[in-house]
């Protein structure tokens, strides 16, 4: 309905309006506990048809990041303390419950991480494929029909007419995830929030199913948030990169930069931890220690204590994610301050020549 | 089965499929079958048995069944089989109707209840609990003494203890559901509660709440038998197979054929119901077809 700013495209070349805008994004759960500060002054914007790859450890708020988007997250205990969505004119945080469900499924959708239990058991494929259609779209139930054959066939499920008569229990894992992509897109959003989408599956089915989503993508100029914690997808599918931990961003850029020339020491360490084959025989560097609790503040630099570069004053002093270099922007304030280089040794020859 | 032709599949695919295994489970046809006759035989038969309910022949008095009283008479000299018949009226209506009025407000108030969660789950279920909390008797004292001895008062003091029970095992497997990742898909495809409620959560609770359910019929009808007692429901000469069978176990030991027959009667209703329920749960569920 808002008209598209379109000024962007002409007067700043190569930055195309951004689809997306989260600022300042807080969500806390509310537990005995304490306060546990999930998602922590995370900001982040995606622009139409990019892919967005948030990476993290477990408990990183990667997901929950996700949630809050569409403001999914359990109320209470989850909160969502402070922050912006700006999705067209809309604040996806702070708009009527109304109008949020107007967007969800229809023009933001969500894939899940488990494919086995996002599927109700009880209704036949059909109904579920074409349910977004039928809240979301006034439309007969034979052109439905007829949409959601065309969407199964589409995610390459074979004898789709057949298939939409079945049940989620005679699918496979794949077959199901593949189902739910058919379902997340078949109102052809402008936004689709994939939460871990190839986690509950074998290596091969999830290479068919990244490709099925790359496919789908590049057809229809839809926008992804890619939640992962394999780093080695996200250097393979995405666009740009989110690194978090403990609630934060650590560090942000193009994905061709981030793996070149990290500029956060917790990115470099996580990309060093990655099995290689050709280095047989040498032991796999490892990250000492556990991600910090999230129960209560951290002052300074969360990944501070499993830092290898770590100074008092990472401790002591406020972290904030600062520029670094063109698009890419990193939260270590020994590389803001320039005191540290983490290109590997080679790289760092040919930049000084 | 049906085709692959078959038209696009509605809104109620759910309900159709249902039907279609039901009917093809030979003990649900058989017990809704039973049902049926006892039904029609409670509601026709009185008419065709050609003797009273009521009339007494003391001269008679109890007697085994016979040509002319199939089933006996009672130690007033009744007809038995009269009586039972009028009986099924009053117990049958019972039985059904206080357990669907039981099932539609625990269903919904568990439903509720358990999909808002926090604090208003925490009021509702105290709610429940003060009202489990009353005893039995008392409540039905006080109705009786507020509103006079009325039958429409027996549905309405059976009604609102039976759906307490309910109510919590609702919101239990409605807790347990509430979680489920398929729950929050259906929330991040933009619908409303309400028709997740209807759509996602009650067809996957559906399991308990017809076992519950077809265990609440008998519970109910011995309720009946327990209220017309203390002068609220049944009056004499009225019966109810309730009233019959505390008769007739006072009885037992000279007459049996007097707590035989109702017994028998009560016995195939809870047969038929559990049969029916049974197929009706697998029926419900699709993993369990077996085609």
């Amino acid at each position: 309905m808002a008209p598209r700013d379109e000024r962007n495209t002409d007067a700043t070349e190569g930055v195309p309006p951004e689809l997306l805008r989260v600022a300042n994004l807080r969500a806390y759960f509310h537990t005995r506990a304490g306060v546990v500060r999930a998602v922590d002054d995370v900001s982040f914007s995606i622009s139409p048809g990019e892919t967005l790859g948030i990476v993290g450890e477990s408990g990183s708020g990667k997901s929950v990041a996700c949630y809050s988007l569409l403001r999914l997250l359990p109320q209470p205990p989850a909160r969502i303390e402070s922050g912006q969505a700006r999705f067209h004119q809309l604040d996806l945080l702070h708009c009527a419950e109304k109008e949020l469900r107007a967007i969800r499924g229809n023009q933001i959708s969500m894939i899940f991480q488990d494919p086995m239990t996002s599927l109700n058991p009880y209704l036949r494929i059909g109904d579920q494929v074409t349910e977004p259609l039928r809240i979301h779209r006034q439309i007969s139930p034979s052109d439905a029909f007829d949409l959601g054959v065309a969407a199964l066939r589409e995610v390459g499920i074979q004898d789709a007419a057949r298939r939409m008569r079945s049940y989620p229990h005679e699918f496979s894992g794949g077959m199901r995830q593949r189902v739910m992509i058919a379902l997340a897109l078949i109102t052809k959003p402008e936004l689709l929030l994939a939460d871990e989408p190839t986690t509950a599956l074998d290596v091969t089915v999830q290479a068919q199913i990244l490709e099925l989503i790359r496919e789908m993508q590049q057809q229809r100029g839809t926008a992804v948030i890619f939640v992962t914690h394999d780093i080695g997808i996200v250097s393979a599918f995405c666009d740009r990169v989110l690194v978090m931990y403990a609630g934060r961003v650590l560090e942000s850029g193009p994905t061709a930069q981030l793996f070149q020339n990290p500029k956060h020491p917790y990115n470099q360490a996580l990309q060093r931890s990655i099995p290689a084959l050709h280095k047989r025989g040498e032991e796999l560097p490892t990250i000492p220690g556990a991600p910090p609790d999230v129960a209560g503040p951290i002052p300074g630099c969360p990944f501070a204590p499993r830092c290898e570069f770590a100074e008092e004053k990472c401790v002591t002093s406020e972290i904030v994610l600062k520029k670094v270099a063109p698009g890419h922007s990193s939260a270590c304030l020994r590389v803001q301050l320039g005191e540290i280089d983490l290109r590997p040794a080679a790289a760092r020859v040919v930049a000084a020549e | 089965m049906s085709s692959p032709n078959d038209p696009a599949p509605g809104r109620s695919s759910l309900w159709r499929d249902a039907w279609h295994r039901l009917a093809r489970n030979k003990l649900a046809v058989v017990g809704a079958f039973l049902l049926l006759a006892l039904t029609l035989a409670s509601l026709f038969g009185p008419l065709l048995v050609g003797q009273s309910y009521f009339a007494q022949n003391l001269q008679l008095g109890a007697t085994p069944p016979s040509a002319e009283h199939w089933l006996g008479t009672d130690t007033l000299g009744r007809d038995l089989l009269a009586r039972l018949l009028y009986g099924g009226r009053i117990s049958l209506a019972v039985g059904l109707c206080a357990t669907a009025v039981a099932l539609t407000i625990g269903v919904l108030y568990g439903t509720i209840s358990g999909f808002l969660g926090g604090k208003v789950d925490s009021i509702m279920m105290r709610i429940v609990d003060v009202i489990f909390a009353l005893p039995f008797t008392v409540f039905v004292i006080l109705l009786m003494v507020l509103f006079g001895r009325q039958f429409v008062l027996l549905f309405a003091a059976i009604g609102a203890v039976q759906w307490l029970t309910m109510a919590r095992i609702v919101r239990g497997q409605v807790l347990s559901l509430r979680r489920m990742e398929f729950i929050e898909a259906a929330e991040a495809l933009g619908l409303s509660k309400m028709r997740i409620i209807l759509r996602h959560m009650i067809p996957n609770a559906l399991g308990p709440i017809i076992v519950y359910a077809t265990l609440t019929v008998p519970s109910v009808m011995l309720l009946e038998a327990f209220l017309s007692f203390l002068g609220l429901g049944v009056q004499p000469p009225m019966s109810s197979w309730g009233v019959l069978i505390k008769e007739g176990a006072e009885t037992m030991e000279e007459f049996p054929w007097l707590l035989i027959y109702p017994g028998l009667a009560l016995a195939l209703t809870l047969f038929s119901l559990n049969f029916l329920g049974d197929g009706l749960r697998d029926a419900l569920d699709p993993q369990s077809a077996k085609d």
